[in-house]
């Protein structure tokens, strides 16, 4: 197995006025490739930090992050954009998909703002994405036409659509009824028994229970990093 | 991104707020609409005016008496009257390049004839000042060379003459007077209407030369002389004709100043077209005003529309949209709109322009050129007042933007 990401020493340190938040405190992170990982704590314990940094969606304050071999934690933006477009799906809590806007052209979006290889027909790769989440049949939806779930599931065909390496979902089930998480989890499995990378940060213990690797944070730091095989941690 | 891709997104964006869409567009409509229409009454009136000067003759020379100078002060033209009937002969038996030649001795009267009286001005002249002028009788005959000869005592009236002192019948054959000599009407003259400038052109009598110099006016001095050069082209050359004819005639010394003045028709439609020309700039200018106003108008809903769609700019730039896809898209809805407005804006400028011209009678002209350069100015607008919103949007960071409410 090779490393999809090595991160070593990220901090993360937001300037709120006077007062220095460390939202990060040196956190090391080593993801392999295939791996299905949830990362759980409090509100305020970095989570979402830390997903945002992997997710090449802000920069780390200090340290070496390290995605597919490559350093990127001194991208320029545009760099970094094309890192977003490329290599990482990233899932959000409240599903950011645009509105009034169908579902094929939501997750057609990233394929529109890919610069590095000629897309041929974006719009069957949309549909194949969609196909590939269980919504074949509701393609010429709007967001507002849809439910909960089925919202959350155009947003992973969105994040799957440029074929990355890895996806992150930011509680991906926070804002679902447990039936609907089950099957967004359910999915999350699919895809990753495909063989895509897949991180988590979640509440919920059940949902965490699903992963095969649990990391627990606290304060801006991994204080648990366990391995998980069906229930029982090792 | 590409370019239809990009219409697409400026085009839904765009009618999700119609009304908000057509109101902002409607700064450009007026805008570019305002242009168009005052370009094209000032190019009609500049038509009007150069149709006017070319009715007088457009291949008309006239000579003026010059000014004259006293220890550096000038004394004003005609101060310095050196033009006699004797210059006129010698034009005529020596310029090559014009066809007529013809004096004018102004002289104001009053004209007592049928049962009124009318003062007026009394242009003396020769009979080829119809031709010069191309201005002929409607009624009657005008006066011949004998007359000129004889110093007749005849009178051709103006149009407005005319219906002041005979008003409802055919004053050829009357009796007028005018200082107490009896003169005949021989003809009426075809109307001409207002000059460029206003004054009455039918307002006035004529009379042969020499009847009105050495009856009327005393003396030996003309007014103005006039000729038609070959042609318009010839204008120029003529003009250098007459002046080498007329200093030899006045015994100028070379280095010695005119005193008289040449000048031609084409100089006067030269000059007046400039005059119009200039008009039509500063009523454009002055519209251009409010097509600046309506692109202010487009940034100021640009900006609210970058607020208002953070959140959208967010996602773009977390699926991976670059800070110049986001600037491209914006600029992209910025100029669609102000192309849009100066489409619409261009058809009812047409449309203002045939009313204007059909119905009211106005002359307005609507020039390509300038409907094209309004609709790249109308798109130029949508680039400057467009860039600094989608600029805004651009340098969002997307985390800022997504947690945006």
């Amino acid at each position: 197995m090779s490393a999809v990401i090595e991160a070593s020493g990220i901090s993360k340190i937001y300037q709120m006025g006077e007062v220095e938040v460390h939202a990060l405190r040196g956190v090391d992170l080593t993801v392999e490739d295939g791996e299905f990982i949830s990362i759980m704590g409090a509100s305020g314990s970095g989570k979402s930090t830390l997903m945002n940094v992997l997710g090449c969606l802000d920069h780390p304050t200090s340290g070496e992050y390290l995605l597919n071999g490559r350093d990127v934690s001194e991208l320029n933006p545009n760099e970094f954009a094309e890192v977003r477009n490329t290599r990482i799906g990233f899932v959000f809590q409240v599903f950011n998909l645009l509105p009034r806007t169908t579902a094929l052209d939501n997750v057609e979006l990233p394929l529109l703002y890919d610069r590095t290889r000629r897309i041929k027909d974006p719009r069957a790769e949309a549909v194949a994405a969609l196909e590939r989440v269980g919504l074949a049949d509701r393609i010429t939806h709007e967001p507002n036409q849809l439910s909960g779930g089925e919202r959350q599931r155009v947003a992973i065909a969105r994040a799957l659509v440029n074929r990355p390496s890895i996806i992150l979902a930011d509680e991906p089930t926070g804002n679902l009824d447990s039936v609907m998480s089950l099957e967004i989890m359910e999915l999350f499995g699919e895809l990753n028994a495909q063989g895509i990378t897949i991180i988590i940060v979640t509440h919920e213990h059940d949902i965490a229970e699903a992963t095969g690797r649990i990391i627990e944070m606290k304060d801006g730091a991994i204080i648990r990093d366990v391995v998980n095989v069906g229930g029982q941690i090792e | 991104m590409r370019l239809r891709n990009l219409l697409k997104i400026a085009i839904k964006s765009l009618t999700r707020n119609r009304m908000r869409s057509l109101l902002t567009s409607l700064g450009v409509i007026i805008g570019v609409g305002a242009v168009i229409v005052m370009v094209a009454i000032g190019q009609g009136a500049q038509a009007d005016i150069e149709a006017q000067i070319t009715s007088l003759g457009a291949n008309m020379v006239m000579i003026f008496p010059g000014s004259s100078w006293s220890r550096g002060v000038s004394h004003g033209a005609g101060s310095q009257n050196r033009l006699t009937l004797d210059d006129a002969d010698a034009i005529r038996e020596r310029a090559t390049l014009v066809t007529a030649v013809s004096t004018e001795v102004r002289v104001n009267a009053q004209i007592i004839g049928g049962d009124s009286n009318w003062n007026t001005s009394i242009q003396g002249v020769d009979p080829e000042y119809q031709e010069i002028r191309d201005w002929y009788t409607v009624s009657g005959e005008f006066f011949t060379e004998r007359d000129v000869r004889a110093k007749a005592k005849v009178a051709v009236l103006g149009k407005t003459v005319a219906d002041n002192l005979f008003p409802g019948s055919d004053p050829v054959g009357e009796r007028i007077r005018i200082r107490n000599t009896p003169f005949k009407v021989v003809g009426v003259l075809e109307a001409k209407g207002q000059s460029a400038y206003g004054s009455d052109r039918d307002d006035v009598v004529m009379m042969p030369s020499t009847t009105a110099l050495y009856r009327l006016a005393g003396g030996r001095y003309i007014s103005r002389i006039f000729a038609s050069a070959v042609s318009i082209e010839a204008s120029e050359a003529a003009e250098e004709e007459l002046t080498a004819i007329l200093r030899e005639e006045h015994n100028l010394e070379p280095g010695e100043e005119d005193d008289f003045r040449v000048r031609s028709q084409a100089e006067f439609l030269e000059t007046a077209t400039e005059t119009s020309r200039v008009m039509t700039l500063l009523l454009g200018a002055v519209a251009a005003v409010s097509l600046v106003v309506g692109g202010i108008g487009i940034m100021n809903i640009m900006l609210v529309s970058v607020t208002e769609r953070t959140r959208e700019i967010g996602i773009r730039l977390a699926v991976g949209a670059r800070g110049s896809d986001v600037l491209v898209q914006f600029l992209t809805e910025a100029i669609v709109l102000a192309l849009v407005g100066g489409t619409v804006g261009i058809l009812l400028a047409v449309g203002v322009s045939v009313f204007l011209d059909r119905v009211i009678g106005m002359t307005a002209i609507i020039s390509p050129v300038i409907v094209a350069l309004a609709f790249c100015f109308s798109g130029a607008v949508g680039v400057f007042f467009g860039y600094y919103p989608a600029r805004k949007a651009a340098r969002l960071n997307p985390i800022d933007a997504l947690r945006y409410e």
